[in-house]
């Protein structure tokens, strides 16, 4: 078990070296489209965590 | 050439491009049918119970959208010769794609729950009990995937998109007005004026014609049939077949419900079904019918989106046309998510409500993600080449990437906090 944890933690380790530099060319349109997408989820997050506290409470 | 020698020429040219469009079908048709699933007839059941015939226009815009969306991937995966996941890794980054593939993963197995739900609540109608439901559905899905070959595996999947057409004789037995359908249906209006209500089910229309899992689905089962450049009109004809499919079976949903079942406050496709057995058996049975069958296309689809980002990713063989034994972990992924997701519906007061609302909160984290990321590779002129998005094709994919994530999250977000379109 503990050798099959190690043989998948370095399988993920070299996905993230194999993908490790995006291959797309980074124009202003795409970074801007990321960036959208990260403050995007950011908010998503936030609204769910005000919803479990309104829960909790 | 006499005009005898033309007409034999002309239809055999025509009979020669149905054959090879019989050949090229499936990814399309199937992502549009199958899109139809458990959530989504409840979703056109209610919606035909609360508003009649006035939505069918709406449901009719919906035919372009699925389309101009779900083309994309026809000649992603033509081109690319990847699946979305693959695709989103080697393009964005490892980030993007750890968040798109384990956001998949949840949001796939949550709705695979969901048709679990549906299926085992369909065939309850007939006296089948829920495990009966689950072990035939797991063993069913099993066989279908095991035969080693992705043709076999089409095959009987689009016989399963032929049954999700039961709706339309159930639609003609209940003898609908065609002038009503006609006056209210295809003008566009606003039953009861825009207000809260009627946004909610707008957003709930949208939010199941376009899920997350149809983009990553349809790009890896075209990859997977092996489908080439030049077979893309084909792909393109076939998706575009779906997506009028798709809207059909839901605009007969609506008119079943319209005139049956109008003015009743329907929560689940399987209620609706029993309400609709009061009045004519044949009518609920068709529908409870239909809703086993929308789960079991959905539950088929789903899990295989699944398993395919997986093998994508990890470097497993992930075809349909390898055997149990050379690709062992594609297959393990596949049963492990059928399994786990049927188990949940049988443990005795499990949040299933719960689990249904959730699904779309989730959803709503992936699949503004999985369209920006659509367009943007749909941009990559480098991979692309002359299968680029042309301006045109960004104008009115953009524009409708832009309203689907606006009102999806909307109905998300109206799923959390339930008084907010009120």
């Amino acid at each position: 078990m503990p050798s099959q944890l190690k043989r998948f933690a370095g399988k993920i380790r070299e996905i993230n070296q194999h993908y490790a530099k995006p291959r797309i060319e980074m124009s202003g349109a795409v970074k801007v489209s990321l960036m959208a997408l990260r403050v995007y989820l950011l908010v998503l997050v936030a609204l769910l965590i005000y919803k479990f506290v309104l829960l909790v409470r | 050439m006499n005009p005898l020698s033309r007409l034999y020429y002309s239809s055999h040219k025509m009979w020669k491009s149905v054959q090879l469009y019989l050949i090229l079908a499936g990814p399309g048709i199937v992502v549009m049918v199958a899109d139809n699933d458990a959530g989504g007839i409840t979703t056109y059941a209610a919606t035909g119970a609360k508003y009649g015939f006035n939505l069918i226009w709406f449901l009719l815009i919906l035919i372009p959208v699925a389309y101009y969306v779900q083309e994309m991937t026809v000649r992603l995966g033509a081109v690319t010769k990847r699946g979305h996941a693959e695709a989103i890794f080697d393009a964005f980054g490892a980030f993007w794609g750890w968040f798109s593939l384990i956001d998949l993963m949840i949001v796939d197995w949550l709705t695979l729950v969901t048709e679990f739900v549906g299926m085992t609540a369909a065939l309850h109608i007939f006296g089948v009990p829920p495990w009966l439901t689950v072990v035939a559905v797991c063993v069913l899905m099993g066989v279908i995937v095991l035969n080693g070959r992705y043709w076999t595996w089409e095959k009987i999947t689009l016989l399963f998109c032929a049954l999700n057409l039961i709706y339309i004789p159930g639609a003609f037995m209940v003898n609908p007005s065609v002038h009503d359908i006609l006056r209210n249906g295809l003008i566009p209006n606003f039953p009861g004026g825009f207000n809260g209500q009627l946004f909610f089910y707008l957003m709930a229309n949208i939010g199941t014609t376009i899920a997350p899992w149809m983009l990553f689905f349809q790009q890896s089962a075209v990859v997977d049939k092996g489908m080439l450049e030049k077979d893309i009109p084909w792909g393109k004809f076939d998706t575009f077949l779906g997506s009028i499919l798709t809207v059909v079976v839901a605009v007969f949903i609506v008119v079943v419900t319209g005139t049956v079942l109008h003015g009743v406050d329907i929560d689940d496709a399987s209620q609706a079904a029993r309400a609709l057995m009061k009045t004519n058996h044949w009518v609920g049975a068709f529908m409870a019918i239909g809703l086993f069958d929308a789960g079991l296309l959905g539950a088929i689809c789903i899990s295989l989106a699944s398993s395919w980002a997986f093998g994508e990713i990890f470097g497993w063989a992930h075809s349909l046309n390898t055997k149990i034994k050379e690709a062992p972990w594609f297959y393990a992924s596949y049963f492990f998510t059928l399994i786990t997701a049927g188990l949940v519906v049988l443990i005795p007061g499990a949040p299933l409500v719960l689990i249904t609302l959730f699904v779309q909160v989730v959803a709503v984290t992936l699949l503004p993600a999985a369209l920006v990321f659509l367009i943007l590779l749909l941009n990559d002129k480098a991979t692309m080449g002359e299968y680029c998005n042309t301006p045109s094709q960004n104008f009115i994919a953009g524009s409708i990437v832009v309203v689907i994530v606006v009102l999806s999250t909307l109905y998300g977000v109206s799923t959390l906090f339930p008084t907010l379109f009120q």
